[in-house]
């Protein structure tokens, strides 16, 4: 799924398979993010986070042309789309009795093994090609080496959206009750706020963003039989890694994601199957208590 | 004297399965019978979810991960070094044991929905690794022409999907057996303790976390044997065998058996598996969808889930404590609550 752009003139090997680690660690970043708010606010392990993304994947795939007005459709119908399948997976989750954690996990499961059949079923089993626009098709000359535009646009643009993403939940009455429920939903739910409302906000958010990184990624984690799996497992693991406490912290897990998948594959090939597991392990191995208390805390 | 009347019933019960099973090969084709000795093993590794998701309160969706080491382990010494059936079954779930014991550090200070959460990540990155390590497992294309197993020294190898069938059946039953005895000593009751009330037992002196860790390991060395008797059962394994949506149907089975309940386990295990199978006989290409339809209608059937089978062993506890003791919320409410 990742290719590294391959120059001519190669001078340090390593700084391409950095800036790809950037723009995968952007990617999983909006993609996991969804899934922190899921699980961080509305204590839902979402399974069908990946099929979410899968969705936006397909639609840049049936939309995108090489023009910029596709683009901008296929984020629009993306996101929608990703959106509705959220809200309508809140509507399903409301009669599981809330807290009961592996009735709402296995719903989950059986609407994303349903959905993505139903994908698999509407788009054909191939993985398709995904067009992007004509003009970031090239590539760009980047300190001497050859880079895809599109991936360098690619990190400006996620990073944009990880900074709004930011300044709504710093600023916004909306973000300020995900951070209320976040740390007391009871509380939040005491002010008059309806626990089923911010459970249908918060899966139609997760599933914009992950729409979102689904249209914008498919260059990267293009969409395909097994998309679903890798995205939800690598965002499984920024949460694991990067706890719920903070956006910092699963931007730097996101991002340290990124680069063991890219430079620590070039850098360790002999070891690249255990790279994510290690670096699992280890975060959780140093900080478990402080992890554990760290996520009661929240 | 009800008490007394169920119990028979259920001993009763349990005897006419168990005498089903012994004469199925005999009645079924060998495919079926192949098909069942897979499901043997998938329900021993519903067993080990039920041992930690009910009996131990530690939700989880990566029994998958100590299943494939077994597995693996198992089919690298059956084609290299030893075909005797006891010894793959020692170091199968050797591996599985030792698997859990390096995961163990990852899962005993989280409860409730981050296990799950954790688990999940970790049977994942399991199936990742084998996809990866190509030297070793096959890479994606898995590990075929395990030779034939023989039970022990001196015996011969197995020939028939008959033998291999009751091989797996001896197997299963002897573990069954053993977990359903080490669940009736104190270590049993101290799991079962420290799931429902882990606080008072804490403030009593025991280290729960070092009973959880003991039985995640224990666990773990279930999974790992059945991953033996998988190899045994189908002579090929792939990653495919152990992908996350094993774990599921695994969950999905030991919730549908009542959580807590051995017997449950097993038979919810095999029959998700077997409805499974069947749909992706009968359905190829739409079965996921009508799999993943009858998953929302069972979690829907099975409205109260956990909590009700909870209640079974804690008749006089509160009605509506939640079923996770460290979700941080849920243990607040309760504290409101009492």
């Amino acid at each position: 799924m990742m290719t590294v752009a391959a120059g001519t003139n190669r001078i340090d090997p390593y700084l391409i398979p950095a800036l790809d680690g950037v723009a995968y660690g952007l990617l999983v970043f909006v993609a996991a993010s969804g899934l922190v708010f899921c699980f961080g606010v509305a204590n839902i392990l979402n399974l069908a986070h990946g099929m979410l993304y899968a969705i936006g994947g397909y639609t840049a795939a049936a939309l995108l042309d090489g023009g910029w007005a596709s683009l901008a459709l296929a984020l629009a119908v993306g996101v929608l789309a990703a959106a509705a399948a959220g809200v309508l997976l809140a509507g399903l989750l409301t009669p599981v009795a809330t807290g009961n954690h592996l009735s709402q996990a296995l719903l989950t499961f059986g609407v994303a093994l349903a959905g993505g059949s139903l994908l698999v079923a509407g788009f054909g089993p191939d993985d398709p090609r995904v067009r992007v626009p004509a003009a970031l098709e090239g590539s760009v000359v980047l300190a001497g080496h050859r880079y895809a535009a599109y991936r360098l646009v690619f990190i400006v643009v996620a990073a944009v959206l990880a900074a709004t993403l930011y300044l709504v939940l710093r600023r916004t009455r909306a973000g300020m009750l995900v951070r209320a429920a976040v740390d007391d939903a009871e509380m939040v739910a005491c002010l008059g706020v309806s626990p089923a409302r911010i459970r249908a906000g918060v899966l139609a958010a997760a599933g914009a963003l992950a729409g979102a990184a689904g249209v914008l990624g498919a260059p990267i984690i293009g969409p395909g039989t097994d998309t679903a799996d890798t995205v939800l497992l690598l965002s499984l693991v920024v949460v694991v890694l990067g706890g719920l406490g903070s956006m910092a912290g699963t931007l730097l897990a996101a991002l340290a994601i990124g680069e063991i998948q890219t430079l620590g594959v070039a850098l360790l090939p002999s070891a690249a199957p255990f790279l994510l597991f290690a670096a699992m392990a280890a975060v959780l191995a140093v900080r478990a208590r402080g992890l554990a208390s760290s996520w009661r805390a929240a | 004297m009800r008490d007394r009347v169920v119990r028979w019933a259920r001993g009763a019960v349990a005897a006419l399965v168990l005498a089903g099973l012994v004469v199925a090969p005999w009645v079924v084709d060998d495919y079926t019978t192949a098909l069942l000795a897979r499901t043997l093993a998938l329900a021993l590794v519903g067993v080990s979810v039920a041992l930690l998701t009910g009996v131990a309160g530690v939700p989880t969706l990566g029994q998958t991960a100590p299943y494939a080491a077994g597995a693996y382990a198992c089919a690298v010494l059956g084609s290299r070094i030893s075909d005797v059936g006891v010894v793959q079954l020692a170091v199968a779930a050797g591996a599985g044991a030792v698997l859990a014991a390096l995961t163990v550090p990852l899962v005993v200070h989280a409860r409730g929905v981050i296990v799950l959460m954790i688990t999940l990540a970790i049977g994942e990155l399991v199936v990742t690794v084998l996809g990866r390590w190509r030297s070793v497992t096959g890479g994606t294309d898995g590990l075929a022409g395990i030779p034939a197993v023989r039970p022990f020294w001196g015996l011969p190898a197995f020939g028939s999907d008959q033998a291999r069938y009751l091989y797996a059946l001896v197997v299963v039953a002897t573990l069954v057996g053993a977990v359903l005895v080490l669940l009736r000593t104190r270590a049993g009751l101290l799991l079962r303790a420290a799931r429902d009330d882990e606080t008072r037992l804490r403030a009593s002196g025991h280290r729960v976390p070092l009973y959880l860790s003991g039985a995640h390991i224990a666990a773990g060395a279930i999974a790992g044997a059945a991953g033996s008797l998988l190899v045994v059962a189908q002579q090929y394994i792939s990653p495919a065998d152990f992908g996350f949506d094993t774990s599921a149907l695994l969950l999905l089975g030991v919730v549908i058996g009542g959580t807590a309940s051995v017997g449950g386990a097993l038979v919810g295990a095999a029959l998700v598996i077997a409805v499974r199978d069947w749909l992706f006989g009968v359905l190829p290409g739409h079965a996921p969808l009508v799999l993943g339809v009858l998953f929302v209608a069972t979690v829907y059937l099975l409205p109260a889930g956990v909590d009700r089978v909870r209640g079974r062993w804690r008749p006089s506890g509160p009605p509506h404590r939640p079923d996770a003791p460290a979700a941080p919320d849920q243990a607040t409410v309760a504290e409101l609550r009492r």
